[in-house]
């Protein structure tokens, strides 16, 4: 079991938590992953690790309320136990010999791309960050790319915040403007990433995605997570969840993600109901 | 007078055309009078052949006197000081090619139902009041073992019996290995495989679930850091194959480890669950080892009405267990024999719709021994399906061969590893199809009992 050490809601959809695992919190790097499960019979998913504070023996996990168990987690309070959390799973970001990077996060995304931020930072390389989100309600994690970036950027498709329009749109300003970046970093949603890359690969710039299919066990038993990347068959949780952006079918990967979508939706209405009427 | 009727008692099943739609137990077991009367046509023998052919060495014909006798209590001892699994080991290994392969009543008639027999006993053993084993005087040695199937469960339990602090670190959230999420509840109910787990925790195993070791420990901090003077692999051939094949990543198309871990592991066959699963309607399972039974016959019960094996040799090559397949048959699952899958084929929402075969005829034996399977021209066709599960094989899993300085391994992945387990790094032992590639529960344990003794040895001419 997992104590809950600390529950923050940074808005209406997105949730943080700092879970006591200080095995998981001593190894973890940048990128990588943890699977957990909110109840004893509830079904795994993948989060990626979004911070570790070493001393506190914890492990930070940024979430969206998107279905029935990021809803189930929600619901969970500081002093809360998650019955089954384990990781770091997967390998961390490449990030190694880098000199300038531009960090694009999405959504939640910014709460992966974060830690990856703050490495490179760390490392001495010149950090540029584009952060898209849908409206101002949705912005996270300001102050802190703030503080571990050269250029900070957000965006709102709706102009709420910062600038209006999406996040390739900066991104491709920069990237004309002559910043010769190392690599771009995209982290967010798959559309957005696949954008991303087309935004890059006309100029050559190298593009690293991280991506996030349907898992299970998220050690390379399954094959469940199976991606097309530059032709072959790959585990994102074992062989990614980086790869590089000019190699990896976004296609595939939106239609792989979408295969339990009907299911999906009946579970989330189905967990809404009774936690309604829990509230009742 | 020994009873010389030919034929083993009857094992009582449920009709398929009712267990075809439900998870329960297929074979029901031998009541007491049944077992009693199946052990009176063991013939004692003086050179006892059937215990040869147990990769454990279970004392086969004096537990059987015990059964006879109706002793139960006595013949579960017996069973007890060599085998850590009965229940499950009575239920799933492949007697006919073990124990009862060498059984002299097998010369003229059917051998000893060995095998039910053993399973009698464990599940009248289980069944009785609570009697938990006595925990070891501890011998103040620690030994890590990674993984918590067969081969793990068995050299934890033999270690502690020897007075060793076991720990066993497992990366899924149950231990069991393949017994959890491999091999369905209609052939190995889970509640069996927790009852023998929980034994062996109360021989004083501490087991440590979700820790994927060359994750978050690597094999050098257990040893070196947390004081585990030896370390046992028992973690399996987990590692699904494709056939790279056009149309492999199309939604539908599951590696029967995913198939098997969502329906067992995750329970997805239940309407409440969490974890979703396709309730596809024609089902093509290509492969025709137990994993493709298993999958075949889950599919099945998930609710299809067209489930097919695709296997690219005939039918006398089927790897599979005769009785998984004659089940199989009986539920109404089709097999078609030298078909070879070519392409899956999708929609435009890239779901499958379809698969296209090739026939394939027998040519000349292969390195294996078996006539190789040769494409025939121009035969290829489409059958209409709407679910794939690929269950061609498995190989181990490399990342602890990535993590582990100076572990040698075999080009396919397998570790190296002596008779005795032990590896290529000193105090590091192997054992279970994480060595052998996959193979049997049976042969597992096996390799975790001999791994369990050189571990002790290792053990005690190092602290001399």
């Amino acid at each position: 079991m997992y104590r809950i050490l600390k529950k923050k809601v940074l808005n209406p959809t997105v949730t943080l938590m700092e879970v006591e695992a200080p095995l998981i919190a001593a190894k973890a790097q940048p990128g990588q992953f943890i699977i957990l499960r909110a109840d004893k019979d509830g079904e795994r998913i993948p989060l990626t690790i979004s911070g570790c504070d070493k001393e506190r023996g914890s492990v930070r996990i940024i979430f969206q309320l998107v279905g029935a168990t990021t809803k189930q987690l929600g619901m969970l309070n500081e002093g809360d136990m998650i019955p089954d959390f384990v990781g770091p799973l997967g390998n961390p970001t490449p990030i190694d010999g880098l000199k300038k990077v531009c960090v694009v996060g999405g959504g939640v995304g910014c709460a992966i791309a974060l830690p990856v931020a703050e490495k490179l930072h760390e490392n001495g390389c010149e950090v540029h960050t584009i952060a898209g989100f849908r409206n101002k309600d949705l912005v996270i994690l300001e102050d802190e790319f703030k503080a571990c970036s050269d250029k900070y950027i957000l965006m709102t498709d709706d102009g709420s915040a910062g600038e209006k329009g999406v996040v390739t749109m900066p991104l491709e300003k920069l990237i004309g403007s002559g910043e010769n970046y190392d690599m771009v970093i995209a982290i967010g949603p798959l559309i957005m990433m696949k954008f991303v890359v087309k935004t890059t690969k006309p100029h050559g710039v190298p593009t690293t995605v991280s991506m996030n299919p349907i898992m299970i066990d998220g050690t390379g038993m399954c094959g469940g997570c199976r991606l097309t990347v530059g032709g072959k068959t790959r585990f994102a949780c074992v062989d990614g969840p980086d790869f590089d952006g000019f190699e990896v079918d976004f296609d595939e990967a939106m239609k792989r993600g979408a295969m339990y979508r009907d299911f999906e939706r009946h579970a989330y209405e189905k967990s809404c109901h009774l936690l309604n009427k829990e509230v009742e | 007078m020994p009873n010389m009727t030919p034929k083993k008692a009857a094992m009582p099943t449920q009709p398929p055309e009712e267990r075809r739609h439900n998870f329960r137990e297929v074979a029901l077991g031998y009541s007491a009078e049944t077992a009693m009367e199946e052990a009176t046509r063991c013939l004692n023998c003086r050179h006892k052949p059937c215990v040869s052919g147990c990769p454990v060495h279970i004392e086969i014909p004096r537990f059987i006197e015990q059964v006879k006798d109706g002793d139960f209590g006595k013949a579960y001892e017996i069973i007890s000081r060599t085998s850590s699994l009965p229940a499950v080991c009575g239920r799933v290994c492949p007697q006919e090619n073990q124990c009862e392969a060498r059984c002299v009543r097998g010369k003229n008639g059917e051998p000893v139902g060995i095998g039910r027999l053993e399973r009698f006993v464990a599940d009248w053993h289980n069944a009785q009041e609570e009697v938990k084993p006595e925990k070891p005087v501890s011998n103040g040695h620690k030994v890590a073992v990674i993984g918590s199937g067969p081969s793990g469960l068995t050299c934890a339990g033999d270690l502690a019996k020897m007075g060793y602090e076991v720990t066993v670190f497992e990366a899924l959230h149950l231990a069991g290995g393949v017994l959890v999420y491999g091999i369905p509840e209609f052939r190995l109910p889970k509640s069996i495989v927790q009852k023998e787990v929980e034994t062996i925790q109360a021989l004083g195993v501490k087991i440590e679930t979700n820790m994927v070791i060359g994750r978050v420990l690597s094999i050098d901090e257990l040893m070196d850091e947390q004081g585990f003077e030896a370390v046992f692999i028992g973690s399996g051939a987990g590692l699904p194959r494709f056939m790279n094949i056009k149309g492999e990543n199309l939604c539908g198309v599951y590696s029967a480890n995913e198939f098997l871990t969502r329906t067992n592991l995750m329970k997805a066959y239940r309407e409440e669950s969490a974890t979703p699963i396709m309730h596809a309607k024609r089902v093509a399972v290509v492969g025709g080892g137990n994993v493709a039974m298993d999958a075949a016959r889950s599919a099945l019960r998930l609710g299809a009405s067209e489930v097919t094996v695709v296997y690219r040799r005939s039918e006398e090559e089927l790897p599979a267990r005769a009785e998984e397949v004659s089940h199989a048959k009986q539920e109404g699952v089709v097999f078609r024999m030298l078909s070879n899958p070519v392409e899956i084929l999708g929609d435009e929402n890239e779901f499958v719709t379809g698969m296209k075969i090739q026939q394939m005829e027998l040519g000349e034996p292969d390195a294996s021994g078996r006539r190789r399977p040769v494409p025939v021209e121009g035969s290829e066709y489409v059958i209409d399906v709407d679910a794939v599960i690929m269950a061609i094989g498995t190989s181990p899993n490399p990342l602890l061969k990535f993590t582990t300085k100076g572990l040698e391994t075999k080009s396919w992945g397998g570790i190296v590893a002596d008779e005795s387990g032990q590896t290529s790094r000193e105090g590091v032992f192997a054992g279970g199809d994480a060595v052998t590639g996959a193979a049997t529960v049976i042969l597992a344990m096996g390799e975790g009992k001999t791994a369990a003794a050189a571990i002790d040895e290792y053990i005690k001419n190092k602290s001399k």
